[in-house]
């Protein structure tokens, strides 16, 4: 090492980062929600430097985008947002127990998608053959199984082997994805598209074809948060996150947690793939959850793992998502442009974490400093 | 027929060569970039967008174009913007501590996201017809071949014939596992990748070396979604057509083993595999779909079977997807 590096060594840093852990819980939302307001501004801006609308234009034409005219008593778009809430919140909340458990599932993409071809296959061969209500348990059953199957593959090789689990289930969405490209064009005749099933759908309650959907997942987003929060099962899901080794300690059996954990998370994800297919499209194709399985892993993160607060976030990334793309449509731009601001939304949330779980200590002494 | 099948293959499997071989050199950092598909992307489209900007600004005539400036441009715009991206998720897990997976998803989002953005802005731009932009005239400079290489038969097919980012992609495989395992640049690197707090303790310094592996690896794995566009595609850009080779990439790294050397066979192989359903005579469009998981289902067997050998020297970095954070240690 040369001399001037030695010196250089010695000098105290204008600043360094220091890990703390006392922040208290309201000055950590408040961090989150300074950055989303900062982030809503920020998308403001970006949308009119690309479209050159105004600020407040902007923000008028994604309210419409989302809300519709619901002031008018018109409901339509609302319960559209409020379906695509629902979607991604139960994918978000399918992933979280696993992630709790630090338990990587970057499968949800391909376990909804066996879901849903569970479902489908039950509507297009069972439907004139059973009784309605007899094949709605049927579809909710095979649909959660195929889905609890999906998941529980990764995590038996993980639980004997320790295999990695991200590189496993990211594997086992492209299988799913050719799997269902076969069904359909199997099913498609030649083309690479089903027609919409009219068996096994779901009923619409009050008038509203997606009131089912979302009235599950409400129930779904309840359960999941006293299961994790109030649960001997949630708790030691926490425990194998935390450390593995205190979970042997205390006599956890951690294969079996980790089975378990992604038998429901995969179950879970199952379900979704049903109200997809089921409750929504009444089809299936490659691109039917379209992603939102990665979404749903920042959405399950973003969250803090908590279902009530993930609601939140969904609402925040649908919002954006519906909204900028009619921003970028009345502009006559690609819709893509709603995936970039989510990306740029999302990554800033990211970074505002360091704020809560660091500090910056500048150099107080600067005589000290120079020495 | 078996040449133009092994010559199909490699065209198909370079952009998963480059793609593999930045994320091997970014995971042997210790990060596991998930960005990849969405780096791939921006790599593509800066490409695109600089040979637009330079075949209009030539008037589009290919007489004015300058080759070696043809080609310079779109590689220098796919390098910066693809090292951009690296650089974005480098700030974010290593200075801000950020978890990987997170950040590498969202760059995933963002990254495809301005890929099709810009895309489908140029092509409002040209008033094309289709849904695409043809880059044509670059492109030619692009797949340029040797010129004796059509006279020396089979040989000349199967070695000589390819466009010059093939051969690049092969000698930066080969650069980069020679400098991973025969320098000392690439022992720190790797002993980064392991445990970052012993290396940080024998005066290596774990920020630098993440940083600059994680850009290297990026703007590697950028000049993947160049190659596909200018010599696969013939210069042909449409949105979404890059797929989701950028997550086949990361299945590559996995079957290789974190071995550059590997992968150069490893992409061909799985460019084969890709292909295979298209030689195999009496497939119906549906039975093709499901060879199209082969690689897939390959590299989870790679997978299953490192997990279950536990070989030293086939595992993953033992750090691979934590942040190092000092005062943790």
């Amino acid at each position: 090492m040369t001399n001037s590096a030695t010196i250089k060594a010695h000098r105290e840093p204008l600043f360094h980062v220091v890990k703390r852990d006392d922040m208290p819980a309201w000055k950590a939302w408040l961090i989150r929600a300074v950055t989303i307001v900062i982030a809503f501004f920020l998308v403001g801006f970006l949308s009119m430097a690309v479209t050159g609308e105004s600020f407040s234009a902007t923000y008028e034409i994604m309210f419409s985008g989302v809300f519709g005219r619901l002031f008018e008593g018109r409901f339509t778009m609302l319960w559209k947002y409020l379906q695509e809430i629902a979607i991604l919140l139960a994918l978000a909340l399918a992933l979280t127990p696993a992630f709790k458990m630090k338990f990587w599932n970057c499968g949800a993409e391909g376990q909804a998608l066996m879901g849903g071809l569970a479902s489908i296959i039950c509507m297009i061969e069972l439907g004139n053959k059973l009784p309605y209500p007899v094949l709605m348990a049927v579809i909710a059953l095979t649909s959660i199984l195929a889905g609890a199957v999906w998941g529980i593959i990764p995590a038996i090789f993980k639980a004997i082997f320790n295999t990695n689990e991200t590189l496993f289930t990211l594997m086992m969405n492209y299988i799913a994805t050719q799997i269902i490209a076969y069904y359909v064009y199997l099913k498609g005749g030649g083309s690479n598209v089903i027609n919409p099933v009219s068996e096994g759908n779901f009923p619409a309650l009050g008038g509203n074809d997606y009131f089912i959907n979302i009235l599950i997942v409400t129930v779904m987003t309840v359960v999941m948060y006293i299961y994790l929060k109030y649960s001997k099962q949630g708790y030691e899901i926490s425990v194998v996150g935390e450390s593995q080794n205190t979970a042997r300690y205390i006599g956890i059996n951690v294969k079996k947690v980790i089975i378990r954990t992604m038998l429901i998370s995969g179950a879970l994800c199952g379900v979704t793939g049903m109200l997809l297919v089921a409750g929504k499209d009444h089809s299936i194709n490659i691109n039917s959850v379209g992603g939102q399985g990665f979404t749903a892993i920042l959405i399950s993160w973003l969250g803090q793992f908590n279902p009530f607060i993930m609601v939140i976030m969904t609402a925040i990334v649908i919002f954006l998502r519906i909204g900028v793309a009619k921003v970028a449509d009345t502009a006559l731009l690609n819709s893509s442009f709603s995936e970039i601001i989510v990306g740029i939304v999302i990554l800033m949330l990211v970074g505002c974490e360091f704020f809560i779980h660091y500090s910056i200590k500048f150099r107080h002494n600067k005589k000290e400093g120079k020495a | 027929m078996i040449i133009q099948f092994i010559c199909r293959a490699i065209l198909l499997g370079v952009p998963l060569l480059y793609g593999s071989t930045g994320e091997i050199v970014t995971e042997k950092s210790g990060h596991l970039n998930l960005g990849i598909p969405g780096i791939m992307y921006v790599g593509a489209i800066s490409g695109v967008v600089g040979s637009f900007l330079y075949e209009n600004s030539c008037g589009n005539d290919i007489a004015n174009m300058n080759p070696a400036l043809a080609v310079l441009i779109p590689l220098l715009c796919a390098i910066v913007g693809a090292t951009l991206m690296g650089l974005i998720y480098s700030f974010l897990t290593v200075t801000l501590h950020a978890n990987q997976n997170v950040t590498g998803l969202a760059l995933t989002t963002l990254g495809i996201g301005l890929g099709n953005f810009l895309g489908a802005s140029l092509i409002n731009i040209t008033k094309s017809e289709l849904p695409s932009i043809a880059l044509t005239k670059t492109s030619s400079f692009f797949s340029a071949k040797l010129p004796f290489a059509d006279d020396l038969g089979w040989f000349g097919e199967l070695f000589l014939s390819h466009d010059f980012l093939t051969y690049l992609a092969i000698i930066i495989a080969i650069i980069a596992s020679f400098v991973l395992n025969r320098t000392r640049v690439g022992l720190n690197l790797r002993s980064v990748g392991e445990n970052p707090a012993t290396a940080d303790a024998a005066g290596i310094n774990v920020t630098k070396y993440r940083y600059v592996a994680t850009c290297i690896g990026s703007a590697i794995a950028g000049l993947g979604g160049l190659q596909y566009v200018m010599a696969y595609a013939s210069g042909v850009w449409s949105n979404n057509a890059f797929g989701d080779r950028g997550w086949m990439a990361i299945a590559l790294v996995i079957f290789a083993l974190w071995k550059p050397s590997v992968a150069i066979m490893g992409s061909f192989l799985f460019g084969a595999l890709c292909n295979a359903n298209n030689y195999i005579q009496g497939l119906g469009t549906e039975t093709q779909e499901l060879f199209k998981m082969l690689p897939y289902v390959v590299t989870i067997v790679v997978l299953i079977i490192t997990s279950m050998r536990k070989k030293r020297e086939h595992q993953p970095p033992a750090s691979l997807g934590l942040s190092y954070f000092r005062e943790e240690r």
